[in-house]
């Protein structure tokens, strides 16, 4: 069995590299992916989690939040790339350092 | 008596009545002049009656109410109007001096434009005036002393383009007002003390109150009360410490100075002490006071008279000086001396200014000295009034001038002041000697000017009638000696009789020796400069007030133009301000730095969290 | 309900003058104008049974008391009761309202609608904290008259109008929190006491607090009155809002919305902390000497007309303040008239200015001067008005001045012969005001367009001559009205023939 910390080492990689993207990306698209990416990274930290508390199967707790971030993702990311997909209609680009009109 | 009572009340009303309407309406210069000189001679008409009723009495009391002014707890005011013979001789100088300068002016004034606004100040004065004089309570006098300072404010900026006379005016109403403030402290004193503020009340209980607590003489209370009340006395009558605005307010018309400052306004602050002399009493170190104050004045007065050029300043001086003469009086216990002399000076002094104004009008406005010359067959009627006038002021024998002062000195010496005296006598070389500069600049020698209008028939009537009074209006000082305690006089040795009578003549001989040498009106010997400029400046008071009050106070203002208490709001306004500045870096808009934001808090607040266990 | 319409009067017709725009824009004026006149009709009847002489009055002090429940779980009420000082105070409400209205009718062109909604809108507030007395409504009424007067200066304001308006919105809106608290442990510390829940003055007055904490919170009420007095230190957004307020909007400020602190002062903190405030009474009469000597020097700096006038408002408040601690009844009397007189002689002199930036589209004194020339009957109206901030007997002023003076002499001398020297400081900038603004050499060619007053302007100086005239010829009517004996207050020595 691979011991847990590999897992969280490959939990924490994913979400830094998410977060790295998070901030540094300035394309609108890739902010969503990088966000992918996070949640990804969370979930497979439950996975492994749930499956170290309890040999048994009997706690499965971390699977199903495994399920409802799936879901959960699933939803933000339908809304959020058809709010993408407008976005670009009305501006024809998807620079979140111009997209700033509720500044003031 | 009711029917002298309505016609008292009549007295102070007539004038305001007819500003009033003055005020109010459109009407022709002609009808401007009826209504004017009409109520004031009116005026003077009921005084004059009402001294022929009371001729025999010598302490009759005249009261007339007209209704309630402030009725609160103790404090009980009425607009209550009280004559008695101090008050009769005071109205009928202010009606009948006033009625003549009305008359007088209904011609100096009549090119003027703004005619009927002169007439309104000047009905207004007169009536403010006559409050000051009939009042039975303090608060009422307070009421025509700051009234009369007002019509002094307006008439001396009349003619308003002209900064300079604007500034005069500016400085003769804050200088009194100095006074008048500290008066009105003395008030408030006078009440919380005796509770009350009835002029004849206050006169007793002080008596009942002060004289029995002290055996010395010497009440503080009583001292601190008349002290103040003296403060306004001072800055009213133009004596010393506050002096100087005299001179300037000449800037007003002639007949202004005539009715005002020199007849009128300036004597309210004898008539102060002389109302009150029962309470000045209880205060002989204050009388004392008084009578350095009047000492210093008059040496101040005569000696800057003897250097001005301009005509009008040298009356406004000598003004300054007689006054000084009538604190004299007040402060040695003469009180009816001083108000003998002050009725005489209201003649003599109103007709040089009159007569002074007719050369004025008559001679382009120049008010220099050194630029008339030989008037005396151009201008007869002027010149001799004018005569007539500084043969008053210089108190030759036999003008009125002479009774009043002559009284004045022999009740100095009777008091045992002989230092007064001794001052008081080269006080009186330096009047006649100026008088007689004035005269002999101004009407012997060569023509310089020539006058391009004659005075009126008005004016000259006026100047006739004060001519007359001048010279015959202290024949009959009897009734006036009556009015107060007088001082015993019979113990003069010679000198002290016979000095004060030729000292005029001295005086005159030297001016003329020194006019006829044509030593008037040359330049100053280099070494003497520094002195003539002083004494011209009226011993540079001016200059005084100005480096130790007006310059700093003007700084301090000027320094905290930007209100310093605001900056105390002003840096909160700033620190929240920069406050807002470093937190809104935070959401500027960008959502990066949002992110990064969130991502940085929850690092901090993780280690926050943890900070225990990284402690262990 | 007479007092209820009274206050919806305003209100409702602030409402219709917003809506009448749609249709007009020179009907909103016309509807205030109404409005306004239709609020003297309630006080009629008040006015016609009672001939002004003290033996009609009556023994009571409420000469109107009204009251609903409101809110009954906190025992809040509606409650309004109308005393003699109110009625003086409304009367000058009412009359100011007037003036304002005069000197807006051609002034005011852009959005008349709200700009007469927010000025009724004020009035209302002030004509209700002039009446209410359970404190909540007091409250209330006391936030009502901000809002509206915070927009008159932001949208109708002069150049800097958002800066002044957002300082005067911050400082009373910090008064009425640091009053909110107070009054919140006022009637917690009473419940405690006394195990009665109230807002209403009338039961709170019976029981005065006691305690350490009563002086914090009498401390509290003070501070909020301070700040709309405004007295020292709290006076620096007078300056500012009455300057760049249009020229009704400072009218109102200065005649009404000022009296509201001292009133306050009187209506509440004297009879509510009778200890604490005479613990406090040195202190405050020290703010108001401060207040009027060091109003009257920056009055005296000034080169923009309307802040001299405002500075001069801080020198006479001074007075009020002065006056309202002395606990006396002449010094106390004199804060009423001084209230009065000031309303009066100051708004005036606003409408001057106002005249003038009207005319001359300036107010700076150095770029003025000469008026008299041109402009014969409005100088002679400055000149009357100048004179009467001085404090000339014969005019209200100097009756309110010299009752706070003689009243306050015989508590703290010292002091009051400092506040005399206002006397003088007052002439000093008033004789500055007339002489840079009336009398001189015109600065500029006359302008044939620019005429002297009309007969609308005239009609309401005059009447302010008029006013000021009767104040200080005949006050006594004034006096007897002001329930000062029935009112509870304590005299530190109440009778000063007793020195004696």
């Amino acid at each position: 069995m691979i011991p847990i910390s590999w897992v969280f080492l490959l939990s924490l990689s994913l979400f830094v590299i998410g977060l790295f993207g998070v901030l540094a990306r300035r394309n609108l698209l890739f902010i969503l992916i990088s966000l992918e990416l996070m949640l990804n990274a969370v979930v497979i930290l439950f996975i492994a989690a749930s499956r170290y508390h309890s040999a048994s199967m009997a706690n499965s707790d971390g699977q199903i939040m495994y399920l409802l971030i799936l879901t959960l993702a699933a939803s933000e990311i339908a809304v959020g790339l058809s709010l993408v997909v407008h976005m670009y209609r009305q501006h024809h680009h998807l620079d979140i350092d111009k997209l700033n009109k509720l500044r003031d | 008596m009711t029917d002298y009572s309505s016609l008292l009340a009549l007295v102070p009303l007539l004038p305001l009545f007819s500003a009033l309407i003055l005020l109010f309406s459109k009407l022709p210069k002609l009808w401007i002049s009826i209504f004017a000189v009409g109520s004031v001679a009116s005026v003077a008409l009921i005084s004059l009656f009402l001294n022929v009723i009371f001729w025999q009495q010598s302490d009759f009391v005249l009261t007339s109410s007209l209704g309630t002014w402030i009725n609160l707890a103790q404090l009980n005011i009425n607009f209550g109007l009280y004559l008695d013979p101090l008050s009769l001789v005071m109205i009928t100088i202010v009606s009948g001096v006033g009625a003549l300068i009305h008359l007088y002016s209904t011609g100096f004034m009549y090119q003027d434009s703004d005619f009927k606004r002169y007439f309104t100040y000047l009905n207004l004065f007169i009536s403010a005036m006559l409050f000051l004089v009939l009042a039975d309570n303090l608060l009422l006098l307070y009421l025509g002393w700051e009234g009369v300072g007002l019509c002094s404010y307006l008439l001396i900026g009349f003619w308003y383009q002209d900064r300079k006379n604007n500034l005069a005016a500016n400085k003769a109403f804050l200088m009194t007002r100095i006074g008048d403030t500290a008066m009105a402290i003395g008030l408030f004193l006078l009440f919380t003390q005796l509770g009350t503020l009835d002029i004849q009340e206050i006169q007793i209980k002080a008596h009942a109150v002060w004289s029995l607590t002290n055996d010395n003489n010497n009440n503080t209370m009583a001292s601190l009360c008349c002290l103040l009340l003296l403060g306004g006395a001072v800055g009213k009558s133009a004596q010393l410490p506050l002096q100087n605005w005299l001179p300037d307010a000449m800037a007003g018309p002639t007949p202004v100075s005539a009715l005002i400052h020199a007849a009128t306004m300036v004597t309210a602050g004898i008539y102060l002490i002389a109302r009150n002399s029962q309470l000045f009493q209880l205060a002989p170190d204050v009388l004392y006071l008084v009578a350095l104050i009047g000492t210093f004045t008059l040496l101040l007065g005569a000696s800057a008279a003897m250097v001005q050029t301009d005509l009008k300043r040298i009356l406004a001086y000598s003004t300054i000086s007689q006054l000084g003469y009538m604190f004299l009086a007040l402060g040695v216990g003469a009180g009816a001396s001083a108000v003998f002399h002050l009725m005489t000076h209201a003649f003599f002094k109103a007709l040089l200014f009159l007569a002074a104004g007719a050369l004025i009008y008559s001679l382009h406005h120049e008010h220099n000295i050194f630029k008339m010359g030989g008037l005396l067959k151009k201008l007869p009627v002027v010149a001799v009034s004018f005569a007539i006038g500084c043969a008053a002021l210089a108190s030759l024998p036999f003008t009125a001038g002479f009774f009043s002062k002559e009284l004045i000195l022999a009740q100095v010496i009777a008091s045992g002041h002989s230092g007064l005296w001794w001052a008081a006598i080269l006080g009186a070389f330096f009047t006649a000697f100026y008088s007689a500069r004035l005269f002999f600049v101004v009407f012997l020698g060569p023509t310089q000017l020539s006058p391009n209008a004659k005075p009126t028939k008005s004016m000259s009537l006026a100047l006739v009638i004060l001519s007359v009074l001048s010279l015959f209006g202290g024949i009959h000082p009897e009734g006036l000696k009556n009015l107060m305690p007088q001082l015993d006089t019979d113990g003069l040795s010679t000198l002290q009789h016979w000095l004060p009578i030729l000292l005029p003549f001295i005086a005159i001989s030297l001016a003329w020796w020194l006019f006829k040498t044509k030593r008037f009106g040359k330049p100053v010997p280099t070494f003497m400069q520094g002195v003539h400029q002083l004494v011209k400046s009226g011993w540079a008071f001016d200059h005084l007030y100005q480096t130790i009050f007006v310059s700093p106070f003007k700084y301090l203002c000027q320094v905290n133009k930007g209100d310093f208490i605001d900056l105390f709001y002003r840096l909160i306004e700033k620190t929240s301000g920069r406050l807002h500045m470093a937190f809104s870096q935070f959401q500027n808009g960008q959502l990066r730095r949002y992110n990064a934001s969130l991502v940085i808090f929850c690092i901090l607040a993780f280690a926050w969290f943890i900070r225990g266990e990284l402690m262990l | 309900m007479t007092l209820f319409i009274l206050l919806l009067m305003p209100l409702l017709g602030g409402l219709l003058a917003w809506y009448s725009e749609r249709f007009d824009a020179g009907l909103p004026k016309k509807i205030a104008l109404l409005s306004l006149l239709l609020c003297w009709l309630p006080l009629i009847p008040l006015l016609s049974s009672m001939p002004f002489d003290a033996s009609s009055l009556p023994r009571s002090q409420w000469l109107i008391d009204e009251s609903y429940p409101w809110i009954p779980f906190f025992n809040i009420n509606a409650h309004l009761a109308l005393d003699g000082l109110s009625l003086l105070l409304i009367l000058l409400t009412l009359l100011m309202g007037l003036v304002a209205l005069s000197s807006a009718w051609h002034e005011i062109t852009k959005r008349t609608g709200l700009f007469y909604l927010n000025l009724l809108w004020t009035l209302a507030g002030v004509l209700g904290v002039f009446l209410a007395i359970d404190l909540f409504l007091f409250f209330v009424f006391w936030e009502v008259m901000l809002v509206p007067m915070y927009f008159l200066i932001s949208i109708w304001g002069y150049e800097q109008r958002h800066y002044a308006a957002v300082k005067f919105f911050i400082f009373t809106q910090a008064g009425g929190l640091l009053m909110l608290i107070s009054l919140c442990a006022l009637v917690g510390i009473h419940y405690q006491q006394t195990g009665i829940l109230t807002f209403d003055y009338l039961i709170l007055i019976q029981n005065p607090i006691s305690g350490d904490l009563a002086f914090w919170v009498a401390l509290g009420f003070t501070i909020a009155f301070l700040v709309k007095l405004p007295a020292l230190p709290f006076h620096s957004w007078l300056a500012d809002a009455h300057t760049q307020a249009p020229t009704a909007a400072s009218i109102i400020l200065a005649a009404v919305l000022l009296k509201t602190g001292g009133y306050g002062i009187i209506r509440f903190v004297l009879p509510l902390f009778p200890q604490a405030s005479i613990q406090l009474a040195p202190f405050m009469m020290l703010l108001g000497v401060i207040g009027i000597i060091y109003g009257a020097m920056m009055a005296f700096v000034q080169t923009d007309l309307k802040r001299l006038v405002a500075y001069s408002s801080v020198s006479h408040m001074g007075f009020v303040l002065l006056g309202c601690f002395a606990f006396n009844i002449y010094a106390l009397q004199g804060a009423v008239m001084q209230m009065l007189a000031h309303g009066i002689s100051t708004s005036a002199l606003f409408v001057l200015v106002g005249m003038i930036q009207h005319r001359y589209h300036t107010r700076d004194l150095n770029e003025l001067g000469g008026l008299w020339l041109n402009l014969p009957k409005l100088s002679a109206f400055g000149l009357f008005f100048g004179i009467a901030s001085l404090g000339m007997p014969g005019l209200g002023n100097f009756v309110a001045e010299f009752l706070i003076l003689i009243g306050s002499f015989a508590q703290y001398p010292k002091l009051t012969i400092l506040a005399a020297s206002g006397l003088i400081l007052a002439a000093v900038y008033s004789l500055l005001l007339i002489y840079k603004t009336f009398f001189g050499q015109t600065k500029r060619p006359h302008d044939s367009k620019i005429a002297d007053t009309n007969t609308k302007e005239w009609c309401t100086l005059i009447s302010m001559c008029f006013i000021l005239i009767y104040l200080g010829l005949h006050p006594q009517p004034f006096f007897d009205l002001v329930p000062i004996t029935l009112m509870k207050l304590s005299f530190i020595a109440d009778d000063i023939g007793a020195l004696l």
